[in-house]
C-alpha cells in the first residue's frame, strides 16, 4: 500500500503540531468556542451528546497491520477500548478528552494516518471498493486513484472552504460496492468501444434529506484527465453551488437546479481551461502510486484442508458459505469479518478484536486489511487452505458470525446514543432486530437482505438504499421509525419509497418481523431475493403485512 | 401569538471531558441536571445564557433545554435531553455509571 513521503510525513506532523497550539489555546482561554470549533472540526474533532468524537479517516478503507494495532492502542490509551467503524470507512472514537487529542493525531501519524478533513466543508476521505484489488470482477484497482485523489484534494487552496461536504468515492469493478452514484462524484472504472480504460464520471448523487441518485456527466473520461476534470467539477460547484440554504448547498442540488446539461457545459468550459495546467507530473505520481499498490505473491497451495474443514465443520461451512467473496487469484478468497455479532452495535470492534485482525492480516492476509462502509473488517487476500485457521482465531475472537449480507448485518448510525444531531435512536433498533431473527434462525433461510438504519434525516445510516430502510424520526418529543422499501446501492441504485406511517420505538421490531416473514410467504421461491419480490411485487403485499390494522378499517 | 414560556435549564459540553454539565444557581457547572437552576421566567433566561457562556474557560456550546420540576430537582422534558443525563443505552458508559 501507499507509503508516505518526506512531503506527506512533513505536512501531518506539522498540523498536528498546530492543533496542539489550538488546543492550548482554546483551553488557556485565548481562543473562544466559536473560534475553535471550525479548527477542531478541520482536524476531525467532534463535540456530540456525551463527550468529544475523533473521527479518523482510514484513506479509501486500507489499513495494514500497525496500523490495525495502533487503532487498537489508541482505543485502550485515549478511549474506552474500542472504535466504532463507520459507513464511509473511517473510525470513530466515542470518548476522547479535549487535552488528549493532540497526543492522539501524533500517535496516528507514527503510522502515517490523521484526521484531517474528516469534517467541514471541503473534499472528505476518498472512498473505495472494500474488495479493491481482490475481486473477481475487478478491470483495475481504484486504490491508485483514490490515493491521486485524496493527495490532490488534501489541503487543496482551493476547496477548503466549499458550499457543503464533498464526497468522492472510486469503483474499479463491474459491481458496485462503494456506492457510486450516492456521492458528490462517483469514478467508475469502464472500458470504451476501442477497449481502452477510463472512467465513467457520475456527479451529484447523494442521500441525506433529498436523495438523488447521480447522474452520468462524462460516459467515458480517458485516464490521464482524472485530476483535471475533478477540478473542473469542483471548481465549477465551489461557484454555482448555493451558500445561502445549507440544505440546497450539496452539488446535487448544484444538478438538479441548474440541470445536467448546463452542468455539462460549465465543466467542460473550465476543464478546457486547466487541462494545459495538468502537465502530468500527475501521471508520474500515479504511477508511483500504482506501484505501492502492486498484489502481493499470490502463492499456489493445496486447497484440501479447506475442502476436508467444510465437510467436516458445519458451522464453518455456514461461515465459509456466507462470509467469503471470490478472488481474482486461483485459490484465494476475500474473507469478510462480521462486525455485528447478534446483539452487538454495528460497527464496534475492541481494541483486542482489532489486533486479532492485524494478527491475522500479517499471519494469513499478506498484511493487508480493508473496513467497509458496510461496517465490516475485510482480509482481501487469504488463501484457502488457512481459512480453517483464520476461522478458527476469529472464533476464538468472538468475530466469526456468519452473516455477511443477510438480515442481520445491519448498518446504523450511531444515532441520538452518540450523535449530536440524531433525532432518535438508531443502534438500539439495529441490536434488538439482530438479536430478534438469531432467535428465530431465519436468517439464512431469508437469504440476501440490506437493511439500513438512520438516526435523522442526513441518513448516515444510507437508509434510502436499504432494501429495508429505517428512519429514526422526533415526532412530537417521541422516537418515531419510519420505513421505506426496494433501496438499492449498487449499480443499480434506487432510492427507497417510504412505505406508510412511522413505528413507535416498540413497534419497530416487530413490524420488520412482520415484514420479513410475509416476503417468504410472497416469494416465488428461496431464490427469490426480498429486493427481487419488492421489484416483482411493488409496494402493495408488503404495505398490507405492514399495516393490517388499517387493511381492516379500510374493509370495514 | 409568542408561545408561553416552559421552564428551562442551561446545559453544556464540559471543555475538557465533553460531558453534560448544568448551570446552577450558584454559577457553576454540575454533571447532574438535578442541580441545575431552574429558570421559569424568559427574560431571567436570557440573561442566565449570556452569564452561562461567558464561562468560555469551562464549557462550550451552551444553550436553554425544557425541563420540569421533579421530586429531586429538575428534570428533562425530551428524550435527548434524558439521554444526556445518562449516557449511551449500548453500553454502561457515561454518566449512568460515572456518577
Amino acid at each position: 500500500m501507499y507509503a508516505y513521503n518526506d512531503f506527506d510525513e512533513a505536512f501531518v506532523r506539522t498540523r498536528v503540531a498546530q492543533f496542539r497550539g489550538q488546543v492550548e489555546r482554546r483551553i488557556d482561554g485565548s481562543l473562544t468556542e466559536d473560534e475553535f470549533k471550525p479548527l477542531r472540526l478541520m482536524n476531525g474533532l467532534y463535540l456530540q451528546l456525551h463527550a468529544y468524537m475523533l473521527r479518523v479517516a482510514v484513506p479509501y478503507g486500507t489499513l495494514n497491520p500497525a496500523q490495525m494495532r495502533q487503532l487498537a492502542y489508541i482505543a485502550d490509551r485515549w478511549d474506552k477500548g474500542y472504535g466504532h467503524f463507520t459507513t464511509r470507512q473511517n473510525i470513530q472514537y466515542n470518548w476522547p478528552k479535549l487535552d488528549d487529542v493532540p497526543d492522539m493525531l501524533e500517535a496516528l501519524a507514527d503510522v502515517e494516518m490523521h484526521a484531517l478533513q474528516t469534517s467541514g466543508n471541503t473534499i472528505r476521505n476518498v472512498t473505495a471498493d472494500h474488495f479493491a484489488g481482490a475481486s473477481a470482477d475487478e478491470i483495475e484497482d481504484p486504490r491508485p486513484v483514490a490515493e491521486l485523489l485524496r493527495q490532490w484534494s488534501t489541503d487543496h487552496p482551493e476547496f477548503q472552504f466549499l458550499p457543503r461536504k464533498f464526497k468522492i468515492a472510486v469503483s474499479g469493478a463491474k459491481h458496485d460496492r462503494a456506492v457510486t452514484k450516492a456521492h458528490d462524484i462517483g469514478v467508475r472504472m469502464v472500458h470504451n468501444d476501442a477497449g481502452e480504460a477510463g472512467y465513467e464520471i457520475i456527479v451529484g448523487g447523494g442521500l441525506g434529506r433529498t436523495p438523488m441518485v447521480g447522474k452520468v456527466l462524462r460516459a467515458f473520461l480517458p485516464r490521464e484527465e482524472l485530476l483535471a476534470y475533478c477540478e473542473a467539477i469542483v471548481s465549477v460547484y465551489n461557484l454555482l453551488g448555493r451558500r445561502d440554504n445549507k440544505y440546497k448547498a450539496r452539488i446535487k442540488i448544484t444538478v438538479h437546479e441548474n440541470g445536467l446539461e448546463k452542468m455539462q457545459e460549465l465543466v467542460e468550459a473550465r476543464f478546457a481551461e486547466i487541462r494545459k495546467g495538468f502537465t502530468g507530473f500527475d501521471q508520474e505520481l500515479l504511477q508511483q502510486i500504482e506501484r505501492a499498490f502492486a498484489a502481493p505473491a499470490f502463492v499456489s497451495k493445496s486447497t484440501a484442508s479447506f475442502e476436508a474443514a467444510r465437510l467436516a465443520n458445519p458451522a464453518f461451512r455456514s461461515w465459509a458459505d456466507t462470509n467469503l467473496a471470490a478472488h481474482k487469484a486461483p485459490g484465494y478468497a476475500i474473507v469478510s469479518i462480521s462486525i455485528k455479532k447478534h446483539g452487538q452495535t454495528p460497527g464496534d470492534a475492541t481494541s483486542d478484536q482489532m489486533r486479532v485482525m492485524a494478527d491475522l492480516a500479517e499471519k494469513y492476509g499478506h498484511s493487508e486489511l480493508r473496513i467497509s462502509h458496510e461496517q465490516n473488517v475485510i482480509l482481501p487476500h487469504v488463501h484457502q487452505a488457512d481459512l480453517p485457521a483464520v476461522y478458527a482465531a476469529l472464533r476464538a475472537a468472538d468475530l466469526a458470525t456468519a452473516n455477511i449480507g443477510l438480515v442481520s448485518d445491519i448498518i446504523a448510525c450511531p444515532g441520538m446514543d452518540y450523535c449530536a444531531l440524531a433525532t432518535a435512536r438508531s443502534i438500539p433498533v439495529a441490536q434488538e432486530i439482530a438479536t430478534r431473527f438469531d432467535e428465530l434462525k431465519i436468517e439464512h433461510e431469508i437469504g440476501e437482505l440490506k437493511i439500513k438504519i438512520s438516526g435523522c434525516i442526513n441518513a448516515c445510516g444510507h437508509h434510502h438504499v436499504g432494501h429495508i430502510g429505517i428512519l429514526g424520526l422526533d415526532r412530537a418529543g417521541v422516537e418515531n421509525y419510519q420505513i421505506t422499501l426496494g433501496g438499492d446501492g449498487t449499480e443499480t441504485t434506487t432510492i427507497g419509497t417510504r412505505a406508510g406511517p412511522g413505528f413507535s420505538a416498540d413497534d419497530i421490531v416487530p413490524a420488520i418481523e412482520r415484514l420479513v416473514t410475509g416476503y417468504l410467504d410472497l416469494r416465488q421461491d428461496a431464490g427469490e431475493t426480498f429486493l427481487q419480490a419488492y421489484r416483482r411485487l411493488g409496494m402493495e403485499p408488503f404495505k398490507a403485512i405492514l399495516y393490517p390494522a388499517e387493511d381492516k378499517a379500510n374493509a370495514a | 401569538m409568542p408561545r408561553n414560556f416552559t421552564p428551562k435549564v442551561i446545559t453544556a459540553n464540559a471543555l475538557i471531558a465533553g460531558d453534560a454539565v448544568w448551570f446552577t444557581a450558584d454559577n457553576t457547572w454540575s454533571p447532574r441536571i438535578s442541580e441545575a437552576e431552574l429558570i421559569t421566567d424568559e427574560a431571567h433566561a436570557d440573561l442566565r445564557l449570556l452569564e452561562a457562556q461567558a464561562h468560555q474557560h469551562e464549557i462550550a456550546g451552551a444553550y436553554l433545554a425544557d425541563a420540569k420540576e421533579g421530586a429531586n430537582g429538575p428534570e428533562p422534558t425530551h428524550f435527548r435531553e434524558a439521554f444526556r443525563t445518562r449516557g449511551p443505552s449500548n453500553y454502561a458508559h457515561g454518566k449512568q455509571v460515572e456518577l
